[in-house]
C-alpha cells in the first residue's frame, strides 16, 4: 500500500446530490445504513479508471436506490469494510467506497 | 440417425453452484467450495438426458459480467462468445443463479441475452431460498425475462430432474440457424440500465421475507470482529498445525510398524540377494516411508476443506487484506496462499482470480514458500528423530511447536519476499481494489468433504505408486550397483554409483552440513519433495546392510548431528524441490523467465538459510 491514510476530503465539497446528509460510503462508520444516491468514481482515487471502477461497482449491485449497511470493518485503518447491499454482503476498501455516495 | 451432441455451458455469478450442478449432471467430482472463485478453468463433461439425447456440458469460472477482467473471467467470456479456439459455441447457456441472491445473476442474464445464444435461467439453491421463505413466481419470471426458468437443488439427489426435463424439451426446438450476437462491452449507462431492469423484474416476481440469514450475522459478529476475528484466525491456524502433528501420531505409528513387519516378513521369507534387497530396501523402506505420512496429509486437507465449505475463506481474505497489503500482497491472494498449504499447484492456479497482473505474479512467485503437504514427511521425519516429544507450557507439544515454527518461517519469508518485490520492482504501484462477495455460511456437507479427502488421498497414493516408486527403483539401483569387490571391507554402498555421485556433489553441500547421503536424496527429491524421505530410507537401509530394517528416523538420529538436521529443515522451507510446481508456474505466467526466477531465488534462499542455520547451530555446540 503506498499510503495507509484514507484521504478524507472535506464533506462540504462532496454534496453534489444537494442533500445535506449525503456522504461517501468510504467515510461512514460501522453500523451506518443508508441508500445509494449516486456513484462518483472520480472522487475515489482508485487505481482503476473511473469507468472501470463504476462498472465494477454496478456489477456488484451498487446502483442508485440500493440499500447499504456497513456490517464490519477491518483493523488497519478500519479498512476494508463489509457492506450489505440489499441481501448480499460485499467486502470493499474504503478507497473504492468513496465513489459510493449515500444518504 | 442420432441427434448431434448438444453443447451446454454453465455460466453464472461466482459461488452460485455451477460446479455442483456440473457434478450432479455428469457424475464428476470437480472441486466445490463455499467461496467465490473456486473454478478457474473450463471443464467438460458428458451425460445423457432422460430421452436419450447426448449432451456435453462445460463448467466455467463464475463471473459478474462478460467483460473478462481477470484470466478466469476471460475463459468464460471466450467460451460464451465462441472466441476460444477449437471451441464450438454453446447451443444452450445455462445461467445458474443462487436463488437467495438474484440481483446480480439476473443482470448478468440480461447481458447474456445479447449474445444471441438460447438461455435457460436455473434457480439453484432453491432449498435454501425455500427455507428462508423466499418465494419466486417462476412462470411470471420466465415471462418477464423471456427465457425458460427452472428451479434446481444441485446438491440433492434428483434436484436436477426439472432441468433435465427442460433440456429435453428445449433441445428438440433449438434452431440451427445462427442468431446474431449483438454483445459488446456494456457502457456504464447500459450496465446501470440492465441492473435497474433486473431489480424491476425481481420486485415483480420475487417476494423476500425480511428474514436474513441470522446465523451468518451471528457468526460474523465474532469472526469478522477487527480484533476477535484475527485471534480466531490465528487460533484456527495454530490448531491446524498442532493437529497435523498430534492427531496423526497413532495412525502413523500403526502404518509404520506394519511396513516394518512387512519388510521383516520379506527379509525372512526370501533368500538373501538382490530380489530381497530390492523389495525390502527399495520398495518397502522407500515407498513405505512416504505412505506413512498419509494420516497427516489427510488431516491438513480435512481442515482446509472444512474451512472452504463452511464459507470461512472469504472472511479470512477480508481480515487479512490490509495486513497483507503491508507486504505488498492483495487480499485476494489469501485464498490461493492458504490453499498452497495443501499444495502449491492448485494455489498457483487459484491466482487466476486476481485481476491485476502484478499482484498475480507476486502471489505466484511466493506461493511455493507456503509449507505444502509434501514437506510434511520431511519435516516430521526430522522433527521426530531430533526433537524430544515433551510438553511445553503445560499444553503444547514441543514437536508440534517446531512444526508450527516451520510453517511460520515459510509464511514470514513469503511476506518478506513479497515486500522486497514490491519495494524493488513495483515501487510506483497503486494498490488494485479489493472487492469480494462474502457468501452466507453453509454447513459443510459430509459427502463433499469425504469425496475431497478421498480424491486427495488417492492422488497421494498414486504418486507414491508412480513417481516415488520409480524414483525409488532408480535410487535402489544406483545404491546397489556396481556391487562391491569380493572381500571388500567397507559397507557395500560405498562402492555404488550413488556414493560416487553423492560424494561428487557433497563438497558443494558440505558448508551447509549435508553429507553425501543427503546429496543423493536431494537429486531425486527435485521430482517431488517426499521422494527425499524415501531416498534416505533406501540409502540408509542398504547401507545398514542386511540387518532387520530399522526405522529410518532412528537411523538418522544416530548418523546426523543436530546441526545437520536443523540445516536440512531450513533447506526445505525454501528449496524449489518440486518439478510440477515449476511447470505450473511456467504455464500460468506463460514464460520461462518467471519459472527460472522462482527456481533461482528459492535455491539461493535455501542455501543461505541452511548455511546460517548450520553455522549457528555448530557455534552453539550442536555440531
Ligand atoms: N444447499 C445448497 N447448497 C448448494 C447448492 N448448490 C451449490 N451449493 C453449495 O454452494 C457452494 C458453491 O458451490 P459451487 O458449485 O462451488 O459454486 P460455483 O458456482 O461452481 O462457484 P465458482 O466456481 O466459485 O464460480 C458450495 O458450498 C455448494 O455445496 C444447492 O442447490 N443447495
Ligand atoms: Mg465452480
Amino acid at each position: 500500500m503506498t499510503d495507509d491514510k484514507i484521504t478524507r476530503p472535506q464533506i462540504s465539497t462532496h454534496m453534489p446530490s444537494g442533500s445535506p446528509s449525503s456522504l461517501p460510503l468510504g467515510l461512514a462508520e460501522r453500523g451506518y445504513s443508508g441508500v445509494i444516491q449516486h456513484l462518483s468514481a472520480s472522487d475515489a482515487g482508485s487505481a482503476l479508471s473511473d469507468v472501470e471502477l463504476e462498472s465494477r461497482l454496478i456489477e456488484l449491485g451498487f446502483v442508485e436506490g440500493a440499500k447499504v449497511e456497513i456490517l464490519h470493518e477491518g483493523i488497519v485503518g478500519r479498512d476494508p469494510i463489509a457492506v450489505r447491499v440489499d441481501n448480499v454482503t460485499i467486502a470493499v476498501r474504503r478507497r473504492e467506497a468513496m465513489a459510493i455516495i449515500v444518504a | 440417425m442420432e441427434a448431434p451432441l448438444l453443447h451446454l455451458a454453465l455460466v453464472g455469478t461466482p459461488n452460485s453452484g455451477k460446479t455442483s450442478l456440473f457434478n450432479a449432471l455428469t457424475g464428476s467430482r470437480q472441486k466445490v467450495a463455499n467461496y467465490p472463485g473456486v473454478t478457474v478453468e473450463r471443464k467438460e463433461g458428458f451425460f445423457v438426458t432422460p430421452l436419450g439425447r447426448q449432451v456435453s456440458v462445460v463448467d466455467l469460472p463464475g463471473t459478474y459480467s462478460l467483460r473478462g477482467r481477470s484470466p478466469d473471467e476471460e475463459i468464460t467470456r471466450d467460451i460464451v462468445l465462441g472466441k476460444a479456439s477449437g471451441e464450438t459455441r454453446p447451443d444452450l447457456v445455462l445461467c445458474v443463479a443462487d436463488s437467495t441472491n438474484l440481483r446480480l445473476t439476473i443482470r448478468l442474464l440480461l447481458e447474456l441475452k445479447r449474445t444471441g445464444r438460447p438461455i435457460v435461467l436455473v434457480l439453484n439453491m432453491f432449498d435454501i431460498a425455500t427455507r428462508r421463505g423466499i418465494t419466486v413466481d417462476v412462470a411470471q419470471m420466465a415471462n418477464a425475462l423471456d427465457v425458460p426458468v427452472v428451479t434446481s437443488i444441485a446438491v440433492r439427489k434428483g434436484g436436477t430432474a426439472d432441468l433435465l426435463k427442460l433440456t429435453d424439451e428445449i433441445s428438440a426446438q433449438i434452431q440451427p440457424e445462427p442468431q446474431e450476437n449483438t454483445w459488446r462491452p456494456l457502457s456504464v449507462a447500459e450496465l446501470r440500465a440492465t441492473q435497474r431492469e433486473a431489480d424491476r423484474i425481481i420486485a415483480s416476481t420475487v417476494s423476500l421475507p425480511s428474514r436474513p440469514d441470522t446465523w451468518t450475522a451471528r457468526i460474523d459478529a465474532v469472526v469478522l470482529h477487527p480484533v476477535g476475528g484475527l485471534i480466531v484466525l490465528a487460533l484456527i491456524l495454530f490448531v491446524m498445525f498442532q493437529a497435523v502433528f498430534a492427531w496423526a501420531q497413532p495412525l502413523m505409528e500403526l502404518l509404520s510398524s506394519s511396513f516394518d513387519a512387512l519388510g521383516q516378513f520379506v527379509h525372512d521369507t526370501l533368500p538373501a540377494g538382490l530380489l530381497q534387497s530390492f523389495l525390502q530396501n527399495g520398495v518397502i523402506s522407500g515407498v513405505g516411508s512416504v505412505i506413512v505420512f498419509l494420516p497427516q496429509i489427510i488431516i491438513i486437507f480435512l481442515f482446509i476443506l472444512l474451512l472452504e465449505d463452511f464459507g470461512y475463506m472469504a472472511r479470512a481474505a477480508f481480515l487479512m487484506d490490509r495486513i497483507m497489503g503491508g507486504a505488498g500482497l492483495h487480499g485476494r491472494a489469501f485464498i490461493p496462499l492458504l490453499s498452497s498449504f495443501a499444495c502449491a499447484i492448485p494455489g498457483i492456479m487459484a491466482t487466476r482470480v486476481i485481476d491485476n497482473r502484478r499482484d498475480r505474479l507476486t502471489t505466484i512467485l511466493i506461493a511455493p514458500l507456503m509449507t505444502c503437504s509434501a514437506r510434511i514427511p520431511v519435516y516430521t521425519l526430522i522433527i521426530s528423530a531430533f526433537i524430544p516429544a515433551k510438553q511445553v507450557w503445560g499444553f503444547v507439544n514441543l514437536q508440534g511447536l517446531v512444526m508450527f515454527g516451520l510453517y511460520a518461517a515459510g509464511i514470514t519469508s513469503a511476506l518478506l519476499v513479497s515486500f522486497l518485490i514490491k519495494f524493488f520492482m513495483l515501487r510506483d504501484y497503486a494498490p488494485a481494489p479489493f472487492m469480494l462477495e462474502l457468501p452466507d455460511y453453509k454447513m459443510p456437507r459430509l459427502k463433499s468433504i469425504a469425496i475431497g479427502i478421498f480424491t486427495r488421498a488417492k492422488m497421494f497414493l498414486q504418486r507414491a505408486g508412480t513417481t516415488i516408486f520409480s524414483m525409488m527403483v532408480l535410487i535402489w539401483f544406483l545404491a546397489s550397483f556396481p556391487q562391491p569387490p569380493v572381500g571388500a571391507a567397507d559397507p557395500a554402498i560405498n562402492y555404488s554409483l550413488a556414493a560416487i555421485l553423492g560424494k561428487a556433489i557433497a563438497p558443494l553441500l558440505a558448508p551447509v552440513g549435508f553429507n553425501w547421503q543427503i546429496a543423493v536424496a536431494l537429486i531425486p527429491g527435485m521430482a517431488a519433495r517426499e521422494v527425499a524421505v524415501a531416498a534416505l530410507g533406501t540409502v540408509y537401509a542398504i547401507e545398514g546392510g542386511k540387518e532387520a530394517a530399522e526405522q529410518i528416523g532412528q537411523v538418522l538420529a544416530t548418523k546426523w548431528s543436530l546441526a545437520t538436521a536443523l540445516s536440512l529443515l531450513a533447506w526445505y522451507i525454501f528449496a524449489p524441490q518440486c518439478a510440477s510446481t515449476l511447470a505450473v508456474i511456467r504455464r500460468e505466467t506463460g514464460s520461462w523467465k518467471w519459472m527460472a526466477t522462482t527456481f533461482a531465488y528459492m535455491l539461493a534462499l535455501a542455501y543461505a538459510a541452511s548455511l546460517a542455520t548450520y553455522n549457528i547451530a555448530v557455534a552453539l555446540g550442536a555440531g
